[in-house]
């Protein structure tokens, strides 16, 4: 299964308390940290290689580096643990198998960072979860991990758990911020960045909770070290949240480089299709991300195996590629139909627009609209043209990414599978109770 | 702007609001909104009437509508009154691959109700929510903080039939934990 290094030892008892944790040697590199000078810490992050594993995919070293260092004004680290892209589960299991990984990861983050405080915004939908860390916050107090001159280092840090109230926008950095702040989550516009206007006006930088969690074998092993695994600029290992119609869903540390064929056939990860089944299609970094048919998938357009790095997934870019994204790995059987899967995920985005920008706002609901025409059995051969005229004018167009995150989906099933939609057009009848999705025939039993 | 004068927390919910606005720095303590929020629909039968929000208002010292704008951009908070038990069927993405849309049909049949409703009885609100991040472990519910994981008909119903054989108010934030606080670091 290669390395794992972020949820490893969860077969250990305790582990989800500190003394489990400290058994496995946790907090020995917050140990190491704090006897570091912070720019060290950023130093050896850079030369990791991490990038942001919330989506984007940004270098978190560089990230940090960009950090205003205003005198007399404080900074802030704030954990984007508002994991709520459809197809993404892995920082809700990590923060409920291995709390502690988190906490420490954010001692040693903020310590790099010069944070005497730092928050951990966590949807309010993981209220359980939120319950958890608070647990493990107080063992961290009570053990001097939290509180002032931590293990007698002379640094002083608070940490404090934050819940949310369901809103997918407050998973975009500022529009997290401005939840954090106690109001509606509309995104800003950029610039300032948070990394010089962040919380309250001050210098943020906000990373997600795998991101902060990697920065604790990243100091245990240096940089130059978790930069050995993986190929090329895709170092370190990967969660990968796997679903849909495997026979074996669940979150995989992957090393990087893993081929995407053996990541869904091999009984090491996804154990191949459910039922006997063929492989039609694969959302692979979060429902975002361009759908991919099988063939694309499984082998870039020029024929090499495609690899479970950003840059293999990407290689052709839109046109024959997607993105490696949240690692959100969703996958479709022969029965699933794109045009309702499509319509799914845009009845999502439209419900979760925050309103702001008119193209998303309006854009997300006439394209949901549409959709519906087509499994009424009412659309015509114009209305794909409109649905592809109508992503490209939001994409771009819109204060932060959801926008993109909106169109990107339609464009690619439009691109792909364009035929399935003349089909549901030609069929002219309303397909709403025909099996052409996915039944559960096996529920009742199951 | 309507009258708060007959809503009143608990004493330990108070003290956990003043807890929880304690930890943003001076002056920033309309941080502590969705929190407390949450908290007072532990204290006000899962939803937020204006006299409910009116009076969060009043802890926070802030305008009401302040607590009006950001407690309708949320959709984990009821503005309307709801049953004991809100049943979240997740309808996004993997569980709808894995059959949101049957588990939603069962429930409405087994219940007498439409998505949106009430029972009669006052017992159960049927909801449908976006992801909760459980796609791994589709179909799912949420009801109150408890996950509802890798759920069939049969399943689905025996979950049901036990929230109804106990008949207590079920919400996010457990009212058990608004009362015992002692978890919550200052």
């Amino acid at each position: 299964m290669g390395r794992q290094l972020l949820i490893n030892d969860l077969d250990k008892p305790g582990i989800q308390t500190l003394e489990g944790y400290k058994a496995c040697g946790g907090y020995t590199a917050l140990d190491k940290a704090l006897k570091m000078k912070p720019e060290e810490i950023v130093e050896e992050v850079k030369k990791s290689g991490l990038r942001g594993r919330g989506g984007a995919g940004f270098p978190t070293g560089m990230k940090w580096s960009f950090i205003a260092k205003p005198p007399g004004v404080p900074r802030y680290l704030v954990c984007n643990a508002d994991e709520s892209e459809p197809g993404t589960f892995k920082d809700r299991f990590l923060m409920e198998k291995k709390p502690h990984i988190l906490i420490e990861g954010m001692i040693i983050s903020s310590f790099a960072l010069g944070a005497n405080v730092s928050y951990i915004y966590i949807r309010g939908e993981m209220m359980y979860v939120f319950h958890i860390l608070e647990k493990a916050i107080q063992e961290a107090y009570d053990a001097g991990l939290l509180g002032k001159n931590i293990m007698g280092s002379g640094f002083d840090h608070d940490l404090y758990v934050h819940c949310g109230a369901g809103a997918y926008i407050c998973g975009e950095e500022t529009a997290l911020i401005e939840s954090l702040e106690g109001k509606r989550g509309n995104p800003r516009i950029k610039p300032p960045f948070p990394a010089v206007k962040g919380v309250w006006d001050c210098p943020t930088v906000v990373n997600n909770v795998e991101t902060i969690a990697a920065v604790v074998p990243i100091t245990t092993m240096g940089g130059d070290e978790y930069a050995k695994i993986g190929i090329g600029k895709s170092t370190g290992t990967k969660l990968i949240s796997a679903s849909g119609h495997i026979n074996k869903p669940g979150v995989y540390e992957i090393e990087l480089g893993v081929p995407v064929e053996e990541f869904i056939y091999s009984d090491k990860y996804c154990g191949g299709i459910r039922n006997g089944k063929k492989m039609k299609a694969v959302v692979a970094g979060g429902s975002s991300v361009p759908v991919l048919p099988t063939d694309l998938i499984l082998k870039t357009a020029k024929g090499e195996p495609r690899l479970m790095t950003y840059e293999s997934l990407a290689d052709g870019g839109f046109q024959t590629g997607t993105m490696l994204g949240s690692g959100g790995f969703i996958v479709m059987d022969e029965d699933t139909s794109i045009v309702k899967n499509l319509w799914n995920f845009t009845r999502f985005y439209h419900h979760e627009s925050c309103g702001q920008c008119s193209p998303c706002r309006e854009g997300t609901g006439w394209m949901e609209k549409i959709l519906h025409k087509f499994l009424d059995g009412h659309a015509s051969m114009s209305d794909i043209d409109l649905l592809w005229d109508i992503q490209g004018k939001i994409e771009g167009k819109t204060i932060c990414p959801l926008g993109e995150a909106a169109a990107w989906p339609v464009a690619a099933a439009i691109r792909h599978f364009r035929s399935e939609f003349e089909e549901y057009v030609k069929s002219g009848k309303n397909m709403k109770d025909v099996k052409h999705y996915y039944r559960l025939n096996n529920l009742e039993t199951a | 702007m309507s009258t708060s004068k007959n809503i009143q927390f608990s004493p330990e919910a108070l003290e956990l609001c003043q807890k929880i606005m304690r930890r943003y720095p001076q002056g920033k303590h309309k941080s502590a909104i969705l929190p407390i929020l949450h908290i007072a629909q532990a204290e006000s039968n899962g939803w937020l009437s204006p006299e409910v929000m009116d009076y969060v208002a009043g802890i926070l010292r802030i305008q009401p509508i302040e607590v009006y704008e950001v407690a309708s951009f949320y959709s984990m908070f009821n503005l309307k009154p709801v049953g004991k038990c809100v049943i979240e069927v997740c309808r996004t993405g993997p569980c709808w691959l894995l059959g949101a849309e049957d588990l939603v049909r069962f429930i409405e049949k087994k219940l007498g109700i439409k998505e949106g409703q009430t029972t009669p009885d006052g017992m159960f609100t049927l909801k449908t929510v976006e992801c909760l991040a459980s796609c791994g472990t589709a179909p799912m519910m949420q009801i109150g903080e408890t996950y509802h994981e890798n759920l069939t008909f049969d399943k689905c119903g025996k979950i049901l039939d036990e929230y109804k054989g106990k008949g207590e108010l079920v919400t996010h934030w457990k009212k058990e934990k608004v009362k015992n606080h002692s978890d919550i670091k200052q």
